[in-house]
């Protein structure tokens, strides 16, 4: 079982690189413990920017660093990174064009038993519909490595999502099929396609494995790109299967399931069920008891399907 | 040059721009002007030539909304031709917008949003004093913006920084849309506010004289240790009678016959600047 976070498979990238490229910064508001980056701030104190508890600081310190030639990757928490600061990115990273990566950690219900306050199921809603502004969701540390190796290559602003918790493992290590911005294709299928970001892509994986022993065959997406989300991958699963499901670790709104349902709608009609967690403050408790709560695990999935078929 | 002469030639262009693109600051950019003219004409390393050194000198506009005086005082560097500012400001698809844009030469930043300038111009001075750079940070706040919480988040990490290759200005004509600053969000004593976190500050009674500003920005320059906030008392609509000190100048189009008793004042005020100079 993995033990490594993707918060921490983002701080071994920064490091690795920052080691030559002395343009790399990394900045926390009294978060370097909780996104893995107390590492990053003992080998590279130089490049290593503490911001105090201020995340609207956080953000627009980035943009200037950024503005001045630097790469700055800002992690903060998800649930205050994506609304206290929200203004700073809207206007001095995504208007003001800067290569500013926001790193949201313990994203979606990672703090599961802090209450709504510590929650973030409305940061893609909120990221997404900012112009010029990424929206990642990886699911596991490998796709974590590939996704920020990429982000290092340019200069655009993103917000990277990762939750709190060790993700088992998807992908094997250097093999993982990845192109920026194209969803990955875990397994393929004609009946119905499980299209799903971040922390429940596994759940999506291991649902169909159990619609396999229904004699249903369901395609899996890693679709970690949900900003710009990869159109194509979507179109061709609704041409190949019967129905789609969507499952997202955030609000009902604005998310994975919305943008599937306008390309879907749009481009090739197909029933499409959105699992998400609900309009609603959401049950306290540990990751894995909230998820079961609301059926965001396989066995929930796998009904959801078997639903959309009917 | 005679600084306090171009200031009412820019000031011109500025009314100009305002009743041809139908709105504008006009109160805030007479206030800002001559802050404005101090820096890019007498202090900082900026031209249309270098503006993608690194080692420019580097301003952001915070109080945004003064864009008007912005793009007189970018025009008259050569940024861009004034006449075509008059032709396009406000206009459908136009670049010149009522806020700043880093899509035009010599805008740094995008602001508009009050309270982002400083923290933007301490990540610039963050990194520059990384990358081991000479060059100089200038933020202009307008005086109403500091009640915005992000300012004191920035004005707390700057001090804790020591980065004295900032400096910020507060264009303080002590109004603001609804009223006298001391009555919407009172900010006396600022000088004794921004000292608390480790700032020096430098006075400057007379915040609409260029030689005065010029002053302040040099000495400015001499501290070594810490961050330097320059408090320019200014007029609201510095420059014409019928403006000066008067609220609800924030943000007016001026009618034909007050254009034309604005001009008049611009035209005597600066025979007379003309005049002192000379003599």
């Amino acid at each position: 079982m993995n033990t490594i976070p993707n918060r921490e498979a983002i701080c071994r990238v920064l490091m690795e690189r920052a080691e030559n490229d002395k343009d790399i910064v990394v900045l926390c508001s009294d978060s370097r413990g909780s996104a893995s980056m107390t590492s990053f701030a003992e080998h590279f104190p130089e490049q290593f920017v503490e911001v105090g508890i201020a995340e609207q600081n956080l953000v627009s310190i980035s943009a200037g660093m950024a503005k001045c030639g630097k790469k700055p990757f800002a992690a903060s928490p998800a649930c205050f990174l994506s609304t206290r600061s929200y203004e700073q990115a809207k206007v001095d990273v995504a208007y003001s064009g800067t290569n500013v990566k926001l790193i949201g950690i313990s994203g979606g219900i990672s703090y599961g038993a802090l209450g709504m306050s510590h929650h973030s199921a409305q940061d893609i809603a909120a990221m997404s519909a900012i112009p010029n502004m990424r929206v990642y969701l990886p699911s596991d540390r490998h796709l974590t490595r590939c996704l920020m190796e990429a982000l290092l290559e340019d200069d655009k602003p993103a917000y990277i999502r990762v939750g709190r918790n060790p993700v088992e493992d998807i992908y094997e290590d250097d093999k993982v099929p990845f192109t920026m911005d194209q969803a990955v294709m875990l397994r393929d299928g004609k009946d119905v396609a499980l299209i799903a970001c971040g922390e429940m892509v596994k759940p999506a994986l291991d649902a169909a494995g159990l619609l396999y022993r229904r004699g249903v065959e369901a395609a899996v997406l890693d679709m970690y790109c949900v900003k710009p989300i990869d159109e194509q991958a979507v179109i061709r699963a609704a041409r190949c299967c019967k129905s789609l499901v969507t499952v997202e670790e955030h609000s009902p709104y604005g998310g994975l399931g919305a943008s599937v349902s306008q390309i879907v709608g749009r481009s090739c009609p197909k029933r499409v069920l959105s699992l998400s967690l609900p309009d609603a403050p959401v049950v306290t408790g540990s990751s894995r008891e909230v998820f079961d709560y609301y059926h965001l695990n396989a066995e929930g999935i796998c009904r959801a399907a078997l639903e959309s078929l009917r | 040059m005679n600084y306090r002469a171009l200031s009412y030639d820019l000031r011109k262009n500025t009314v100009d721009m305002i009743m041809a693109g139908k709105g504008g600051h006009i109160g805030g950019d007479m206030s800002v002007m001559d802050i404005l003219i101090t820096l890019y004409f007498r202090q900082m390393n900026i031209s249309p030539q270098n503006c993608e050194d690194p080692d420019r000198d580097l301003l952001v506009m915070s109080k945004g909304h003064c864009v008007e005086a912005l793009y007189s005082v970018l025009a008259a560097k050569g940024f861009f031709p004034i006449e075509k500012v008059i032709a396009e400001f406000s206009k459908f698809g136009s670049p010149f917008i009522g806020h700043p844009n880093n899509k035009l030469p010599g805008i740094e930043m995008n602001s508009g949003s009050l309270g982002h300038g400083l923290p933007v111009s301490i990540g610039m001075a963050l990194a520059c004093r990384m990358n081991g750079r000479k060059n100089r940070v200038y933020v202009v706040m307008g005086d109403g913006e500091l009640a915005e919480g992000s300012v004191w988040e920035g004005v707390m990490a700057a001090g804790m920084y020591h980065l004295s290759n900032l400096c910020a200005v507060v264009d303080r004509n002590r109004l603001q849309i609804s009223g006298i600053t001391e009555e919407v969000m009172a900010q006396d004593d600022l000088e004794a506010r921004f000292a608390t976190f480790g700032w020096k500050v430098i006075r400057v009674s007379e915040g609409n004289d260029s030689d005065r500003l010029n002053e302040a920005f040099e000495n400015a320059k001499m501290t070594e240790d810490r961050p330097v906030l320059v408090i320019a008392d200014t007029l609201k609509g510095f420059g014409a009678s019928i403006m000066e000190n008067e609220i609800s100048w924030h943000h007016h189009v001026p009618s034909r016959e007050e254009y034309e008793q604005i001009m008049q004042d611009f035209a005597q005020r600066k025979e007379r600047a003309l005049h002192e100079y000379n003599s």
